[in-house]
């Protein structure tokens, strides 16, 4: 019976294995997970954090990446700017806030400066998910061997540079000796001497000399920007949802109504 | 005043005799229940796409360079733009599931029987040209997998021995997926094909009202009639059945709503998440799958990985595939029970019916997930299943032991 069911697990494995890790090569803080994406707690409620997150994405990304489907002036008015200051602080050139927020690098230049040229990230978030994006910022670290001497860990060999360093300072991929964990859910124990088991385990992400910011503000921020970038893929959902309370709040009453005359007519048939 | 109107147009148009023929009067069969609460639902879905698609065409552009951008325009700029397409997606996947649902009535019910034979072929027509109509208009968004799966699709009609290239040319006008493809897609998805359905789903009603609609009994309900003509265990379509179906569209539009409103992704199954991403032709995606409501089919599709002789592979997987869809016509004249209802069938047309639900989900599942050597041999041994349901069906129920059916309904 337990080759059965040993035969029968073996079975579902394969047929339900998972289907590739989504993080890449990222490797948790605590060592445990390869490939699993942090939480990027987004919130399209927080306008503060919206607002910060654009500020980081004007000042940092809007130099390469376009959000070509979306309009400042929808911005500003999704985010609670005031349009003097969106554009005072977040307008540059002779853009208008009627514009869509595209961006003067000519792509097929750009495409010969990074190997492909910059996405445009209007959808990046409905594509490639929140926690996914924000992973993906929080790990790049140095490698030489790469042209522009550094390299991603969610997304390997990517062509863009760490745009964000003098805020992070430059991370560094180490190996430590971990714990692992066992199968009651515990830490692997020596059955003799009680000692904890370790192993090495590299791909830790170290921040050796900071930048601007420290780890956790540098983690906040990149949330801040996943949130935006979160907001600019679904601008809607703030309404949507709002909208939807009243109309499925609408439709539950109309359906008990109507169940009701229904039943009354029920009652003539035998 | 209203009689005098209604006299003038009588007499010119039979407008009363058709009223009371296809609604108010028109006998329904008691004792019907949630499953035939389909049929309605999806004229209602119907109705939706038509006018949500009315709606899209006022500001999608069919161009390789705008497609995608005019989505996001509507998306954002139009107002309440994202509600209509919204309604759009959610309403194709509506419009699947209740086919299926309403396919598996029949089968369940018996209803393809005699004299409902044309009735089921109407139905099953419907089901292609809806077939026909979610993959045209799958490609219209212009995203990556749009744009893949219209690749995969089309080339199957490359497997096809001799004249295969000529005619994937011929069917695409290029000699590849480009814009004079998206242009004929565009033109099939908003023209021809919803002008089918119509007429189809037109004639299907026509069709059901002449013969009458089935129960889940099995029971021949014009066997009894009063001294009218009018069955005995029928109620007039207004005001009973009409009360039912109000009741029931409402609470299908919570669901539909819900979904607009609060999940329009639908987790990645209503809209794929690669499709995010514009059509680009140098890079295909990891992982191609086709909409939900296909994937039992590409799983068919996929299983067959040997070539016999001359014919590919990807040939024989074509030919399997368009089967699994073609063999549902031939039902009614598979079935050779004496009786209609799996109520009072035997025991082997309960368990091929089982048989024929869990090889649907399961190919279904195998169809959304990246193959591997077990999981084709899965997928082979249940599209097997599949068609035994089918093949199997003149033997199974010729030699199984039906109840006795009664001859009145007998409400519970």
């Amino acid at each position: 019976m337990k080759s059965f069911f040993f035969v029968i697990s073996l079975f579902s494995l394969t047929i339900f294995s998972a289907e590739g890790k989504p993080c890449g090569d990222y490797l948790s803080s605590d060592g445990l997970h390869r490939g699993i994406c942090e939480e990027a707690d987004t919130d399209y409620l927080d306008k503060a954090s919206l607002q910060k997150g654009a500020k980081m994405f004007m000042n940092y990304c809007y130099g390469c990446h376009s959000l070509k489907y979306a309009r400042f002036n929808r911005v500003a008015k999704d985010l609670g700017i005031p349009e003097d200051l969106f554009q005072k602080h977040l307008l540059f050139g002779d853009q208008k806030m009627g514009d869509l927020m595209t961006i003067s690098m000519d792509q097929s230049e750009a495409k010969d400066w990074f190997g492909v040229a910059p996405p445009d990230l209007t959808l990046e978030v409905s594509l490639r998910g929140a926690d996914w994006l924000y992973t993906y910022l929080i790990s790049f670290y140095e490698d030489e061997s790469r042209p522009l001497g550094v390299n991603n860990k969610v997304l390997e060999n990517v062509g863009m540079p760490h745009v964000l360093s003098n805020l992070q300072g430059l991370q560094k991929s180490i190996c430590k000796q971990v714990s692992q964990s066992a199968s009651n859910g515990g830490l692997k124990q020596d059955p003799l001497s009680g000692e904890i088991i370790t192993k090495e385990q590299c791909g830790f992400l170290v921040v050796e000399e900071e930048g601007e910011m420290n780890p956790k503000e540098f983690k906040a921020s990149m949330k801040n920007l996943t949130n935006f970038l979160s907001y600019m893929s679904d601008p809607i959902e703030e309404e949507r949802k709002y909208i939807g309370k009243f109309v499925v709040l609408y439709l539950i009453i109309f359906s008990i109504l109507s169940y009701l005359l229904y039943r009354e007519f029920k009652k003539d048939v035998h | 005043m209203f009689t005098k109107l209604l006299n003038w147009v009588d007499d010119r148009f039979p407008f009363t005799d058709t009223w009371e023929r296809h609604l108010s009067k028109y006998p329904a069969p008691i004792g019907q229940n949630f499953w035939y609460l389909a049929g309605v639902l999806m004229v209602v879905v119907l109705v939706i796409q038509l006018i949500s698609g009315i709606w899209l065409l006022m500001s999608y552009e069919a161009t390789v360079e705008e497609a995608f951008a005019s989505i996001q325009y509507i998306m954002r700029d139009v107002d309440y733009g994202w509600i209509i397409r919204y309604m759009h997606t959610t309403g194709s996947s509506m419009f699947f599931l209740l086919i299926y649902l309403h396919m598996f009535r029949g089968l369940l019910y018996g209803s393809y029987q005699k004299p409902r034979e044309l009735l089921w072929i109407l139905g099953w027509f419907t089901y292609i040209i809806l077939v026909a109509e979610g993959f045209t208009g799958y490609v219209l968004p212009w995203g990556q997998m749009s744009f893949w799966a219209a690749q995969v699709i089309m080339s199957l009609f490359g497997s096809i021995p001799f004249i295969g290239e000529e005619l994937l040319t011929w069917i695409r006008g290029d000699y590849m997926i480009s814009g004079i493809t998206l242009g004929r897609l565009f033109a099939f998805h908003v023209v021809l094909l919803p002008l089918a359905l119509i007429a189809v789903v037109f004639v299907h009603i026509i069709a059901l009202h002449e013969v009458g609609s089935n129960n889940p009994e099995g029971i021949d309900v014009k066997k009894h009639v009063d001294e009218d003509g009018v069955p005995l265990d029928t109620v007039p379509f207004f005001p009973y059945d009409v009360m039912k179906d109000i009741f029931a569209i409402g609470v299908f539009l919570i669901i539909f709503c819900f979904i607009i409103f609060f999940f329009p992704d639908g987790g990645g199954y209503l809209i794929e998440y690669v499709n995010y991403e514009e059509a680009n032709n140098l890079i295909t995606p990891e992982h191609i799958v086709p909409a939900w409501y296909y994937t039992p089919y590409y799983a068919m599709l996929r299983a067959i990985t040997f070539p016999i002789g001359p014919l590919t592979a990807k040939f024989l997987g074509f030919v399997i595939m368009t089967a699994g869809m073609v063999i549902i016509a031939f039902v009614p004249w598979l079935d050779r029970s004496p009786v209609k209802s799996i109520r009072y069938k035997g025991m082997y047309s309960k368990l091929a019916l089982c048989g024929l639900v869990v090889s649907f989900f399961v190919l279904g599942y195998l169809g959304m997930i990246r193959p591997n050597p077990l999981r084709t041999a899965l997928a082979q041994v249940f599209t097997a299943l599949y068609f035994a349901y089918f093949l199997l069906m003149p033997f199974y129920t010729k030699y199984e032991k039906c109840k006795t059916v009664p001859d009145r309904i007998k409400l519970q």
